[in-house]
């Protein structure tokens, strides 16, 4: 280039700067493109649609009225008052979904250690409060929810007590607002199982570490017990945040989630249960269906799942972790399904399809997301079925929600309608038909 | 290593001649089934006559004597589902010792006892591209497996009339395993890129080599010193050459479009990108140079270079006319592929016929099979699944899959117990709480041990 020219694009240069210096202030009040929609509560009808109440049968042409975030009316013929008004035609609603197992909102990227905050060090950590970890912004979250699934418990894995899981409905700004209201002491029982097909451990091994794990949690029961004791009788105790934690399990404050997956650890937990006389429940329960009768017979109730998933014995028929809900729901064990991921727990609805196709029937498996877990997790009162006076966490669906073809429509949790967008969907309107598409070179 | 060594003595004691092993065909007559041919429509009432292992003819009211008759009526029969990236029935997935290890063959390690392959067949799935993992730039040759279970002779399983194909890989997998874990390039995706463009040229050079050579023996008289043979070095030759297709294992777009652009300058078009979870945003490019993408349906957020992932790629991808196959690389996923493909249609809206081509026709061409298996067509192999319902449904099931027209899978008849072998070692039965995940980084699990306990739990 000539020196000349230079100059001139010096020149030119030095006008831009000074346009942009002026323009400046006016371009940081400008308005940006687009509107974000926010979760919004208020009144809403949800008009025409077929209600699946789960607990009160299907209502054909119905309407659920919404306001302050409960169900003020179901039925037909509902007058719209100032509700909103949501046509429904020809949709189905649904209660919200619930997963009894999943680390969403606890950990981002699963690789990326940061970004990980199920699992703490130590073996005997019950304090640990997986509700204080979730990240209500998580990406996962909002890509969950459109899919139905409303309400999922929060659990920490790890060690023997590795902490406490909470409920949490998938719409809010901090854990109080998400909070569902139910807690449980996860407890993962001495396992005789491998891990993974990964697992490389010897018999002998596995053997070992279950044996050493059943001495200490023994003996961190005995220590319990002696602490609620001496709890209630007043004592003047040194702060021991594990075992206030436990004490609260000792004394029926809290349930145990005994995560067991073995056909003869089942039972083993079952005994050790009933001799401690602890309320709990079942969690993974892979082979529940070989030990279903004695289940059925404790009348702990159960979550399970993935139902997608291998079989736990390379001798099993194919499908047993498919049929597996459905043969303890015939054995007369009330069943709930987990998903146990975290960014794909909207695979929950699926699974429940896996478990209603291979023998549990649609109307239990849409029960085992739904009102079964709400009573299992006490808050049947007010979640787990579409009735007058419970939490509007609901959501209307073109069909059958655990079809894939199926779509949902709107998703109401705790009142508030939430917007059905996350980051999959603004991918896919960015990236449909990309501009610029192909430059040829 | 005990497999490969239980495996040869099993072989010894069945007293393997190769005259065994021509593999199996079957002949049988379906009848009056919703056939779901994917690339010639929806033929109702229909029956399907094969013989000898081939799809004979195609139609209503068709008879054959001496052959057995399939009343299926109210089921659907689709083609076998073929899965374009899996690690079934391998012994040894990755040979991670050097950036380049394109010598290695996924034939030499097939363990025909491996119990995924009943369970794929299970599942409706009749061939898988059985791949070499993602620990290197340029990994080992595939092998495209019929899963012919059964037989004990690993050669059965091969399906002869496969394309050569190679697996590459970029991102975090090649660049941990070297970059970090063996302190040589690639660390980066610098890296990654000048490990591919080094070995093409160093393969252009060995090539020229050759021809220098083979000229030099034409002249009469002469006694050339012959260049050193490298495998190596000749397959990716072969690449160039264009007799295999490299399925590369990839994730983010920037990658994607940078082998693109390699291949280009190469004059490489046989190539299909795996995983590929950024696919969508570089999906005109894909659509434009190569034979496409091969994705999972919904996995996103098990590593960093996923995160930014939809699950409507297949939907993108297909809109925008790449080539597209779900694929399972996982012994849980292979068993519902159907499932997986269905999921296109929550996200994305596809229709019936685009989504079943996902796990069928489309996988076939990107395997070089679409000629012999992919959709039912009269001279085709007659690799067939019936299912009880449209397999799109979430409650369909799987009912009879048939290889060369040979029945491997019944659901009302085979008993649960389906192992071939049982190791004498096995006295108590190991139980497993999952499968582990993703298969990819099978065999190099020790570089992890710094990055993470999860990684155990969770890797691909």
């Amino acid at each position: 280039m000539e020196a000349q020219n230079i100059l001139k694009m010096k020149k030119i240069n030095q006008i831009i700067f000074t346009v942009a210096l002026l323009v400046l202030p006016f371009l940081a009040n400008a308005q940006f493109d687009g509107e974000f929609i926010k979760p919004r509560n208020g009144r809403f009808l949800l008009q025409n649609a077929t209600i699946v109440t789960v607990t009160k049968g299907n209502i054909e042409n119905g309407s659920v009225l919404i306001s302050n975030g409960k169900i003020e009316a179901v039925g037909k013929n509902i007058p719209a008052g100032d509700a909103e008004v949501i046509d429904c035609t020809g949709h189905f609603i649904y209660p919200g979904m619930f997963d009894g197992g999943t680390r969403l909102g606890l950990v981002e990227v699963n690789s990326v250690p940061e970004t990980q905050d199920y699992a703490e060090i130590g073996q005997v950590t019950p304090n640990m409060q997986a509700l204080v970890a979730v990240n209500p912004n998580s990406v996962a979250i909002p890509v969950t929810r459109v899919s139905g699934v409303t309400t999922t418990l929060a659990t920490p894995s790890g060690g023997l007590f590795p902490g406490t899981a909470a409920l949490i409905n998938l719409n809010g700004y901090t854990a109080d607002q998400m909070y569902a209201g139910f807690k449980g002491v996860v407890l993962n029982f001495p396992s005789s199982a491998r891990r993974s097909t990964w697992d490389r451990r010897s018999d002998e091994d596995i053997k070992k570490e279950a044996e050493k794990a059943e001495k200490t949690l023994n003996e961190i029961w005995e220590r319990a017990v002696t602490f609620n004791q001496l709890k209630k009788a007043d004592a003047a105790l040194d702060y021991y945040p594990e075992m206030e934690q436990l004490a609260k399990v000792v004394a029926g404050e809290l349930p145990l989630l005994v995560e067991v997956n073995a056909a003869s650890d089942i039972t083993l937990a079952i005994e050790w249960i009933q001799s401690k006389n602890v309320k709990a429940i079942l969690t993974g329960v892979a082979e529940g269906w070989r030990v279903a009768d004695k289940i059925a017979a404790s009348k702990i109730p159960v979550i399970t799942g993935p139902m997608l998933s291998i079989p736990t014995r390379n001798s099993d028929r194919f499908d047993a972790a498919y049929t597996n809900p459905g043969k303890m729901a015939k054995a007369g064990v009330k069943v709930v399904i987990r998903s146990n991921d975290a960014e794909n727990t909207r695979n929950l609805p699926f699974n429940a399809g896996f478990a209603a196709a291979y023998g549990m029937g649609k109307e239990e498996a849409l029960k085992a997301v739904t009102i079964n877990a709400a009573e299992v997790f006490g808050v049947a009162d007010r979640m787990g079925s579409i009735e007058q006076g419970k939490d509007a966490t609901l959501f209307v669906s073109t069909g059958d929600p655990f079809e894939t073809k199926t779509q949902i429509r709107h998703v109401f949790i705790d009142g508030y309608r939430v917007p059905m967008s996350n980051r999959h969907i603004k991918l896919y309107q960015e990236f449909l038909q990309r501009s610029p598409g192909l430059k040829e070179n | 290593m005990k497999k490969i060594i239980y495996i040869i003595a099993a072989i010894l004691v069945m007293g393997w001649n190769p005259a065994n092993s021509q593999t199996q065909k079957g002949s049988v007559l379906i009848k009056n089934a919703t056939v779901l041919t994917v690339t010639k429509g929806i033929l109702e009432d229909t029956d399907v006559l094969v013989e000898n292992g081939i799809i004979k003819k195609i139609g209503k009211g068709l008879t054959a004597s001496n052959v057995t008759t399939i009343d299926a009526k109210g089921k659907y029969v689709m083609p076998g589902i073929i899965d374009a990236h899996s690690h079934v029935a391998l012994d040894a997935v990755n040979e991670g010792t050097a950036p380049i290890t394109s010598e290695v063959r996924m034939a030499d390690v097939i363990d025909p006892y491996d119990i995924g392959l009943y369970r794929a067949l299970a599942g409706g799935v009749t061939v898988s591209h059985a791949m070499h993992g993602s620990a290197n730039a340029i990994g080992g040759q595939n092998i495209t497996l019929k899963h012919r279970y059964g037989s004990g002779n690993p050669d059965d399983l091969i399906m002869k009339d496969a394309a050569r194909t190679i697996k590459f890989a970029l991102g975090e997998n090649p660049t941990r395993v070297h970059g970090r874990g063996n302190g040589i390039q690639p660390r980066s995706r610098m890296g990654v890129e000048a490990v591919i463009r080094n070995g093409f040229n160093d393969a252009i050079q060995y090539k020229k080599t050759w021809e220098t050579y083979n000229n030099a023996l034409k002249v009469k008289g002469a006694t050339p010193v012959p260049p050193k043979y490298s495998e190596r070095l000749q397959t990716l030759v072969d690449i160039l050459d264009g007799k295999i297709i490299i399925h590369c294992h990839s994730y983010r777009a920037d990658e994607i479009y940078m082998l693109i652009n390699v291949c280009r300058e190469f004059d490489i078009t046989n190539i299909v990108f795996s995983h590929v979870n950024e696919g969508f945003k570089v999906a005109p490019e894909l659509a434009a140079y190569t034979m496409g993408a091969s994705v999972f349906a919904d996995w996103w957020a098990y590593k960093f270079e996923v995160y930014y992932s939809t699950a409507y790629n297949a939907a993108i991808l297909t809109q925008n006319g790449v080539i597209t196959s779900i694929n399972s690389d996982s012994g849980e996923l292979i068993r519902h592929l159907y499932h997986e493909a269905g999921k296109a249609q929550r996200y994305g809206e596809l229709t019936d016929e685009q989504t079943l081509a996902l796990i069928t026709i489309n996988p076939a061409k990107q395997l070089g099979i679409a000629d012999k298996v992919g959709s039912i067509e009269e001279g085709k192999q007659a690799d067939l699944v019936i299912f009880n319902d449209h397999p799109l449904s979430v409650y369909a099931i799987p009912q009879m899959t048939f290889v060369d027209g040979v029945k491997y899978f019944d659901i009302n008849e085979d008993p649960n117990d389906m192992r071939l072998r049982v190791a004498a070692t096995e006295s108590i039965e190991p139980i497993f709480l999952k499968e582990h995940d993703h298969k990819c980084m099978h065999g190099v699990d020790f570089f992890f041990t710094n990055f993470g306990r999860s990684l155990f739990d969770h890797e691909h």
